[in-house]
């Protein structure tokens, strides 16, 4: 019997030690940025692909306003509410002070620069497959713009999920880089797929999420029902969305859909950022969702 | 028997067809005025879509005329077709917000934004697709920028 416990005590050690290993935060190997290049065109063009104003703006800012990322916007959730942070270049308030690889643990491991996970609000799941080119350009924009000395509210969230260190294992189960459409893709289509799998996150509200908060995969892109409780985020997939691909990119440009309605809700402000891509990046993202098809995700066959 | 379930059951459905109707199309002038007015916007812009998008050839003179249009929209006095009670809290077939009735200045400056991206687009529309394709761009955002605060998502 005493063995039995002394057997015991040993494997719940374990398995507390191997828990505590897994939830560890992760992150980028510092050597892996030693010949990577910041270019600042290149950074603003993923400063919008990304979407970072849409969240980490005021609440209600337009125009030049929306390039002032003092956070404050309130999103609620199943969790609790996640109020979007400072991320200006103030040294103090905002991530003035962070260096290349503070953000790239934070875009691709959702780990923040003392070692803490990042609430998955923060849609890293998706950034996870950004090059550290982008990263790096994206850092040298991010610092271009103005800096805003508003401290940053605390999220508003209860037990258990104010324990972060809880979020290492959802990470383990949720955090999958790696590309979702895989196959034999054109260079223009591969282009979309990073454009919408990677910086654009699409799939963060176009992909049903299960009881965890986590996207279902195997319903990429397949609709969802919308957070707000009020109707239903469309599916994109190329037999859900009859459009054509003409359609798809002037609806990203202009925001006019096929019918010559305008965009509404939160495509509004998405379209706000893609109407600054350029019309080539704009027409990958729409060969992309003609080559994503359900139930199964695969290619569209040609 | 058979019969008289039929008979309930066309009943209903026709009701229910009623109801439906109902729901697609206020009965109120005011708000059949306005949504026409936005059916012939989207006319005219589809033809200036269907160019930028490479579906026709551009036409300098068929988009110049769609532009022509669309600057008249932006010039019909809509000031009758925006009564009180005529929101979406009390008419179920608009999507207009009762914000609308409480940002008056807003409104107007946001239909001003309108009107000077039709502007643009009538000066545009003789060039070229390129330049069409621009001032679509403006009239998108200023379309858009209305839409985003004081019309209600779709359900």
């Amino acid at each position: 019997m005493r063995r039995f416990l002394r057997l015991a005590a040993g494997v719940v050690v374990l398995v507390g030690l191997a828990g505590v290993l897994l939830t560890r935060p992760q992150r980028v190997d510092p050597a892996q940025l030693n010949d990577v290049t910041a270019d600042l065109v290149r950074g603003e063009a993923v400063f919008f692909a990304g979407g970072c104003a849409s969240c980490h703006s005021r609440p209600d800012a337009t125009g030049e306003e929306k390039l002032k990322l003092a956070g404050g916007r309130r999103f609620e959730t199943d969790f609790g509410t996640f109020i979007a942070p400072n991320i200006s270049s103030d040294r103090e308030a905002g991530i003035g002070s962070w260096s290349v690889l503070d953000l790239a643990n934070a875009l691709l491991h959702g780990t923040g620069p003392e070692g803490q996970h990042y609430y998955p609000a923060f849609p890293y799941t998706s950034y996870a497959n950004m090059t550290l080119e982008d990263v790096a350009s994206l850092h040298a924009f991010l610092g271009t713009l103005p800096a805003v000395a508003v401290e940053s509210d605390a999220h508003e969230v209860g037990f258990p999920f104010n324990i972060r260190r809880g979020l290492g294992g959802w990470k383990l189960l949720y955090l999958q880089p790696g590309w979702v459409v895989e196959g034999d893709l054109t260079d223009q289509q591969a282009r979309g797929r990073y454009l919408v799998e990677a910086l654009g996150h699409c799939a963060e509200c176009h992909t049903p999420r299960n009881a965890f908060g986590g996207l279902q995969r195997d319903l990429w892109l397949a609709g969802a029902p919308n957070p707000s409780g009020k109707g239903r985020i469309p599916g994109l997939t190329a037999d859900q969305l009859d459009w054509s691909e003409a359609d798809i990119a002037e609806y990203l440009r202009s925001g006019f859909t096929p019918d010559y309605d305008s965009a509404g809700g939160e495509m509004a402000e998405v379209i706000e950022n893609t109407s600054q891509l350029t019309d080539d990046d704009r027409l990958a993202i729409a060969a992309y969702l003609k080559a994503v098809s359900l139930p199964s995700v695969a290619l569209v066959p040609e | 028997m058979m019969k008289k379930i039929t008979i309930v059951a066309a009943g209903l459905l026709s009701v229910a067809a009623i109801g439906t109707a109902i729901a697609q199309e206020s009965q109120n002038p005011a708000v059949k005025a306005r949504t026409s007015i936005m059916k012939l916007y989207a006319f005219n812009l589809e033809t200036l879509g269907g160019m930028i998008k490479g579906e026709v050839e551009y036409d300098a003179e068929a988009a110049t005329r769609a532009a022509n249009n669309i600057v008249v929209l932006t010039q019909i006095d809509q000031s009758a077709m925006w009564p009180a009670g005529s929101d979406n809290a009390s008419d179920p077939a608009t999507r207009a917000l009762p914000a609308i009735w409480e940002n008056f200045p807003d409104v107007g400056a946001k239909g001003q934004a309108m009107a000077d991206a039709a502007v643009a687009m009538q000066a545009a529309a003789g060039q070229d697709v390129e330049a069409v394709k621009a001032a679509m761009g403006q009239l998108g955002g200023a379309c858009t920028a209305c839409h985003k605060a004081y019309r209600a998502p779709e359900n």
